[in-house]
């Protein structure tokens, strides 16, 4: 099976390691793997700014990054989540509504891709330690992926996971919100750190990386040591 | 009062909210009430979704033919010996209720629950006109004595403890017992008995009208509205133009989601139908009945992409969910009607100038939407917000402007957006401490305010992935 990486531009810029056990997780189970170079932003930035007209050039370069593949597959729920979208947001202009509708239907969330495409559970993988796992808003409750990380990483080998308290709870990152309402992000994102702190885990695993950043960023700050990964890492570990 | 409650600043407000510690854990534990019993209600039913499906379908269909339904319920209300005025601003609204004041040279006015009269500020004209107004909701009734506004649509005193009620009943009314919840309710039950006693006229709200009959429903916990509708022998029910049902079946849909989706109950203590005026072989209810129609913006908001919120029945489950309103508390957001619905509908009532932040007070984190029991897409709504005030109103920052121009350029020029990953860490490296950075330049200041960045590593993912590519080809 061929599969596009949607790297999104935090994974590329900040957590590559999570970008390689993307591509090693995919690989491993058979899919032929590449990287369209002109992919860029998501465009989601500019488009919960408020800034349509500006989201909607990013948009375009992605439509036009993606165009041959056949699957695309993003370690980021929110921001396949936003390419899901894109069809409403260029509704305007028939040409790039459907082009932009051939994207969405053909993308997918790594979780969601190896759970209801490929059909696997279980990766095979081992990780020790006792983990909790946080589920990002975008991710369940626009995605509407609940199942797939919790399937994938309840069987992982080795793998103890605490349920984290008020887990459905924002952790405070919502892009630009966590620089534009910094004071009210702060708050959220220290609840978090305490619900964290309750679990007395070792790792904290999540699905997106700017949750993982705003949750990391509060915990090293705070000084807890709790390891923060992305969920490929813990899937793509032997 | 109006909409806006106040006359401080957003950022000013919002950290009196994050300060004030006594109000973040009153808050927080009612929500976290408000949030299990909610949710435990929607298990009972096992349906919610269709629950859900169907209210929306209700109000949506009497948005779509408003004028129909107004339309019949003016002439059922009327059939039923009661007057109906259209208030097309909230001084026609209150000139309305003071001509009537007047005419009846009324001296008391005792009022149950209504968010729309706090909007329209219907408390101050009455006693411009020398009406004292007595407020009979049990946690208005507390705001009223201690001059604050309400923090929250269904519990309005949300915001406070008993042991600071007891204390502005002591202040303002000689209280001298304890703080205990019991106590303090029946102290309030004695002085508003003597209140509803000598009223001249009744103001109540309406949660719903059922067009079919020209009734006006009320939803309470404490009964007052029965008193309120009872006593007096005139009484004023004021609704906004967008609470109405076409038929009793539709009716019993709304309250059923509206009291679980608010509390968890599965009906209230009261639900109060008023039709008309005494017939001559009642005993009680009013002689003189009259129902004020507040359009007061409401018709602006008809066939735009905002309709769906006309659709609220003001159940504040949205409000209970969110993380936001949780750690800043409804004063925060300078309106009273706060939370994710407040921050939709205030800008579409009252104009974006002394709102406009209101709609960035969220992390689309769509608690709000998932929660909403007619399923009106809050979050979506605040992004049509954000969009309008950037692209329509131009009330955007200049330097956001100049940066979101910047990232289209960046995201649509794939060469550009190679070079700044390969740049980032170069760029970040003077702030850059332990591969961290903890105090960061520019628009990172608002992220290292609050917590740590973690500093780019050497090699970003394309310069890996293209160097494993010139190795596997040779």
């Amino acid at each position: 099976m061929k599969v596009s990486l949607f790297i999104t531009c935090l994974c590329d810029t900040i957590t590559p390691d999570v970008g390689k056990d993307t591509v090693q997780l995919l690989e491993r189970f058979g899919c032929e793997v590449d990287f369209p170079v002109g992919q860029t932003c998501c465009g989601q930035p500019a488009y919960n700014s408020g800034y349509k007209s500006e989201s909607a050039k990013a948009m375009k370069q992605m439509i036009k990054a993606f165009e041959p593949s056949e699957f695309v597959v993003g370690p980021s729920g929110s921001c396949v989540q936003m390419i899901k979208e894109y069809p409403k947001v260029l509704k305007d202009e028939p040409e790039w509504r459907e082009r932009a509708g051939r994207l969405a239907e053909k993308t997918y969330e790594l979780t969601q891709f190896l759970v209801d495409v490929l059909k696997i559970e279980n990766v095979g993988s081992t990780f020790k330690g006792t983990a909790t796992y946080h589920p990002s808003c975008h991710m369940t409750r626009l995605l509407g992926v609940k199942d797939a990380p919790r399937i994938l990483l309840e069987n992982v080998e080795g793998l103890n996971l605490i349920d984290l308290p008020l887990k459905e709870d924002c952790c405070g990152f919502g892009g630009t919100f966590a620089v534009k309402n910094s004071a009210i992000s702060g708050e959220m994102v220290q609840e978090k750190a305490e619900h964290i702190g309750e679990t007395k885990a070792d790792y904290l695993i999540g699905g997106d990386m700017g949750c993982l950043m705003n949750m990391g960023g509060r915990l090293r700050r705070n000084k807890q040591e709790v390891k923060v990964l992305h969920i490929a890492q813990v899937l793509n570990s032997q | 009062m109006s909409i806006k409650i106040g006359s401080k600043a957003y950022a000013e407000r919002i950290q009196d909210g994050i300060d004030n510690s006594f109000m973040r854990k009153a808050v927080s534990s009612a929500q976290g009430r408000f949030r299990t019993g909610r949710l435990k209600a929607a298990e009972e039913l096992g349906d919610w979704e269709d629950w859900r499906t169907l209210g929306e379908e209700i109000r949506s269909h009497t948005m779509e033919n408003l004028d129909y339904y107004l339309h019949q319920l003016s002439e059922e209300v009327e059939k039923r010996g009661g007057t109906v005025f259209f208030a097309e601003t909230a001084e026609e609204a209150n000139a309305y209720v003071q001509e009537i004041a007047k005419k009846k040279q009324a001296k008391k006015v005792v009022k149950s629950k209504s968010m729309v009269t706090e909007e329209i500020g219907l408390n101050e004209a009455l006693a411009e006109s020398g009406c004292e107004v007595v407020e009979s909701d049990l946690g208005e009734w507390i705001l009223q004595l201690d001059e604050d506004p309400p923090s929250h649509i269904v519990t309005p005193a949300l915001h406070k403890n008993k042991e600071q009620i007891r204390e502005t009943f002591v202040k303002k009314k000689g209280y001298t017992k304890s703080d205990d919840p019991v106590e303090l309710a029946a102290f309030a039950r004695e002085q508003l008995r003597q209140d509803f006693l000598s009223a001249d006229i009744g103001v109540t709200g309406c949660n719903f009208a059922v067009a079919e009959s020209g009734a006006v429903t009320l939803v309470t916990n404490e009964g007052n509205a029965r008193m309120v509708t009872s006593l007096p022998d005139t009484q004023i029910s004021v609704m906004g133009m967008e609470r109405i049902v076409p038929t009793w079946e539709d009716l019993e849909v709304v309250v059923s989601l509206l009291t679980r989706a608010a509390v968890g109950q599965k009906l209230t203590s009261y639900i109060t139908a008023l039709t008309g005026t005494r017939l001559e072989d009642e005993v009680d209810g009013p002689e003189d009945f009259h129902l004020v129609i507040v359009d007061n913006g409401r018709s602006k908001i008809l066939g735009t992409e905002f309709q769906s919120a006309l659709h609220c029945i003001r159940c504040a489950a949205c409000i209970n969910a969110c993380p936001v309103y949780r750690h800043v508390g409804g004063h925060s957001y300078g309106s009273i009607y706060p939370g994710p619905i407040g921050a939709v509908l205030t800008p579409l009532l009252d104009g974006y100038e002394d709102h406009k932040e209101l709609p960035y007070a969220s992390s689309l984190c769509a608690a709000c939407t998932e929660a909403c029991p007619v399923k009106i897409p809050l979050h979506e709504h605040l992004i049509m917000h954000r969009e309008i005030i950037v692209e329509r109103e131009r009330m955007n920052a200049k330097s956001e402007e100049i940066m979101m121009k910047g990232f289209a350029k960046w995201a649509s020029t794939p060469a550009a957006y190679k070079m700044s990953t390969k740049m980032a860490r170069t760029a970040l490296k003077p702030w850059t401490k332990d591969e961290h950075i903890e105090n960061g330049p520019g628009p990172l200041k608002g992220w290292t305010d609050q917590r740590d960045f973690p500093a780019p590593p050497k090699k970003s993912f394309r310069e890996w992935y293209k160097h494993r590519e010139e190795r596997r080809n040779g």
